[in-house]
């Protein structure tokens, strides 16, 4: 270590250790703990029950696709929010940041209620035979309201540091405007892109509390891993709760080591 | 994992024609992006005021007033107000020890502290369950000394904590690395204590990004729903929170109540928006150097 004439260092840094320590690494340790009370036999067959399978399907087909569909909205969101002016822009910015300030319940019951068979936009889509809550549908769509703001939020920042000097020579030496797009913009928003759209999947797997109201929570069809888990917990059937919980959070693990790879992707750009 | 992510104020340059889209397509674009706005941030937001007043604004209050939702209200509070500050102080100390020391492991700890974003709020819930149940690791030791914490305010107090931990240092860490140590060590040098230093020095310097953090990790607190709904056991007016007795209210079809309640989260999801905007106008008028996306330290 450095010399250096600031105090502090042990007091605070070991407070840091002791907190975290009692308030995150102990209380999750113990699911590895509770797991390893399992044999192996009976921690498989667990996890690869058809209604656990099907429930890990769903949390992570429909977050896919719903990060999916935020990485294409959110782009356009975020270059129109950076590159362009127009009444409001400043609200529309602050709104963007909705989905984190509105407790999930709130914005659960309130989608439910616009896209019920009698809601708003079910019924206007009901007699096309559109279905969009207590299906699959309708959890996707939870799932992109609550991912929403990340891949807004990682992109606008990278749009204003592009240099317009690059776009310029780009455009001297003759590309067209879709030629600058499609080889310059892209390849530079390429990073923060993936990494907006890694952290609204993320998100989104773990997702309980918007998604129940609009699932409807059928065995099998729409019942999301998070929802198992608490029907598990509620059967006190804590070691089969345990068992799925334990694969979610390896998934969690390895999804936030690759964002902050992701992250560095990004930053390392943004310094060069 | 909204840590993870900042808005900040922008400063806009011209450009030339040329490296701008057709008329036409910026149009588009700009329709194509408030329509799903629209549909996703503003029609949801309208739709809980429209409802909760569906039936008049005599039922709206006669909701909100009703005891339970009153003392669903209380004990929000009461997570909150005991939550914010612990996660303060750990902010605080983490930030001290991470911006203004150089030590090893470094990216593990901070990667350590973003933890809880990347855990389900069911899984923050359960550890806790699986900590301290009945059938839990000190279960029979806790049911034998007649100590309660699952289904109890001990056990929500507990599982706010976790799921708002990381906000405050997220937010402090980047501002007082960026803000540097010059002007502390100066002080110290100049004769200052150490406590006479952080609150003439590095608090001043920081008071916006403390803000912010503050602000965003007050939202989570008070509106968790998925970590609380585990260790709760939701019994009416003892172990409810706001978001519980929204869920409640919904699944016993009192829809227009459980809207009124959830009116009172979202007009706190408003006025969190609002201090987060201004805040952030200061936020970048002073500390401009902060890398706006978190480096992966």
């Amino acid at each position: 270590m450095k010399k250096t004439v600031l105090p502090g260092f042990r007091l605070t840094m070991g407070f840091t250790i002791f907190y975290l320590g009692l308030i995150v690494i102990l209380p999750l340790l113990t699911l590895p703990a509770r797991s390893a009370t399992m044999t192996w036999d009976a921690f498989w067959q667990t996890i690869s029950d058809p209604r656990v399978v099907a429930s890990y399907r769903l949390s992570i087909g429909a977050s896919l696709v719903a990060a999916a569909i935020n990485a294409v909205f959110g782009l356009i969101v975020a270059w129109v929010l950076v590159r362009y002016t127009f009444p409001g822009r400043r609200i529309v910015d602050s709104l963007v940041d909705l989905p984190f300030a509105l407790p999930t319940a709130v914005a659960g019951i309130t989608l439910t209620a616009i896209y019920a068979p009698n809601g708003w936009i079910g019924q206007l889509l009901e007699p096309y035979g559109v279905k969009v809550a207590f299906t699959r549908v309708g959890i996707t769509l939870a799932l992109v309201f609550i991912g929403l703001p990340f891949v807004v939020r990682t992109l606008q920042p990278v749009i204003e540091d592009l240099d317009a000097e690059v776009e310029e020579a780009a455009a001297s030496l003759g590309a067209t405007r879709i030629g600058v797009v499609t080889r310059v913009i892209v390849p530079y928003l390429f990073p923060a892109w993936l990494t907006g759209f890694a952290l609204s999947f993320a998100r989104a797997v773990g997702e309980y509390g918007s998604v129940v109201f609009i699932s409807g929570n059928m065995p099998m069809q729409t019942e999301i891993a998070p929802l198992l888990i608490i029907t598990k917990l509620e059967q006190y059937d804590y070691a089969g709760a345990t068992a799925i919980a334990l694969v979610m959070l390896l998934m969690s693990f390895t999804l936030l080591l690759a964002i902050n790879l992701l992250q560095g992707w990004t930053t390392r750009r943004l310094m060069n | 994992m909204a840590g993870y992510v900042h808005s900040h104020a922008a400063h806009r340059s011209r450009r030339g024609g040329h490296l701008t889209e057709p008329p036409l397509v910026r149009i588009l674009l700009i329709a194509v992006a408030l329509g799903f706005l629209f549909l996703f941030l503003v029609l949801p937001l309208a739709t809980v005021f429209i409802e909760a007043f569906a039936s008049g604004t005599e039922a709206y209050f006669a909701a909100i007033r009703e005891p339970d939702a009153m003392a669903a209200l209380k004990l929000t509070l009461i997570a909150a107000a005991i939550a914010v500050p612990a996660n303060l102080l750990f902010g605080l100390c983490a930030g001290w020890a991470i911006a203004k020391f150089d030590f090893r492991g470094k990216q593990l700890l901070t990667t350590l502290i973003d933890l809880p974003f990347a855990v389900s709020p069911v899984i923050a819930g359960m550890v806790f369950v699986l900590l301290f149940g009945r059938q839990g690791m000190l279960g029979p030791w806790l049911s034998d000394h007649d100590i309660r914490i699952v289904f109890a305010v001990p056990g929500i107090v507990l599982a706010t904590i976790f799921v708002s931990f990381p906000f405050i240092a997220r937010e402090i860490i980047p501002v007082m690395e960026a803000a540097g140590s010059q002007e502390e060590e100066a002080a110290r040098v100049l004769g200052a204590g150490g406590f006479q230093t952080l609150f003439r020095v590095t608090l001043p310097n920081i008071k916006w990004g403390l803000l912010y953090g503050v602000i965003l990790c007050t939202a989570r607190a008070m509106g968790e729903f998925g970590a609380v709904s585990v260790v709760s056991g939701k019994i009416r007016g003892v172990t409810n929170t706001l978001p519980l007795h929204v869920e409640i209210l919904y699944n016993e079809y009192a829809f227009q109540a459980a809207f009124a309640v959830s009116s009172l989260l979202a007009f706190l999801a408003i006025v969190t928006l609002i201090v987060k905007t201004l805040v952030e106008g200061r936020l970048g008028a002073t500390v401009d150097a902060a890398p706006v996306v978190p480096p992966p330290s």
